[in-house]
């Protein structure tokens, strides 16, 4: 299935809900899908906010596959991209106080695997993946 | 959300959800009218917040910045697990303190 979405925090909701329906018949338990939603959301929220910076004339795209074992998500924006090594470590002591930046480390906190890199022609691309079965919170 | 006097303390009682949007803001807008009004002892009571995301958590810290800065003191009541598991993973746990008895958090002000 795939959603194609305003840059709006409207749309956050609209995904987190869609992917929140799949994991449920998927047969992930009230913690798993908390964990799930959680990270979709952060998700879009950077590429609404941050990818984005909600110019309507930019989608923002969602691509949800399950299988017995897992659920994929992939989340697209149409932004200028971002190098994740010149993010500021969250845990640091130094960055404990910031108000932002830890969105990214929830996600991969949450889901069993992260993968983040370019949007061909522009934009970040982020690839979720959450197993059945495994507990990783 | 809705705030009371303990002594000196004032407790805030959130409900809800803390999320980027309205709930977020609501939460800034609370902490921020507190400390104008010169309230430096507060004490959030989370039992009742059925989701906070990364903003919310954004909040939270500015608003612990925010009073510390002044000279008070933000300290955390009743996490559920799904909070406490944020705090885990964020390393905030060794930035607030954080309190299952309303009645011992209420002493540790003073």
């Amino acid at each position: 299935m795939t959603l194609v979405l305003e840059s709006t925090l409207e749309s956050v909701d609209i995904a987190e809900e869609r992917v929140l329906s799949e994991a449920a018949q998927a047969g992930f338990d009230e913690d798993q899908q908390h964990h799930i939603g959680m990270s979709v959301r952060e998700c879009m929220v950077n590429a609404v906010v941050h990818g984005n910076r909600y110019n309507a004339r930019k989608k923002v795209t969602v691509s949800i596959s399950r299988s017995a074992e897992r659920l994929e998500v992939i989340i697209a924006d149409e932004g200028e991209g971002f190098d994740m090594s010149n993010l500021p470590d969250p845990l640091a002591d130094e960055n404990l106080l910031r108000h932002s930046g830890r969105g990214l480390l929830l996600m991969q906190a949450f889901m069993d695997e992260f993968q983040i890199r370019p949007h061909h022609p522009r934009g970040t691309e982020v690839r979720m993946v959450k197993y059945l079965g495994k507990n990783n919170q | 959300m809705t705030t009371r006097q303990v002594g000196d303390v004032t407790v805030i009682d959130v409900v809800g959800r803390i999320t980027l949007g309205e709930g977020a803001s609501a939460f800034r807008d609370a902490i921020r009218e507190l400390a104008a009004n010169g309230k430096k002892k507060l004490l959030l009571n989370l039992a009742e917040v059925s989701y906070i995301d990364s903003s919310g958590i954004g909040e939270m810290v500015s608003g612990f910045t925010t009073v510390t800065n002044q000279g008070g003191a933000v300290k955390l009541l009743n996490l559920t697990k799904r909070v406490r598991d944020l705090l885990q993973i964020t390393k905030l746990y060794t930035v607030f303190e954080v309190f299952d008895d309303e009645a011992a958090a209420v002493r540790s002000f003073s």
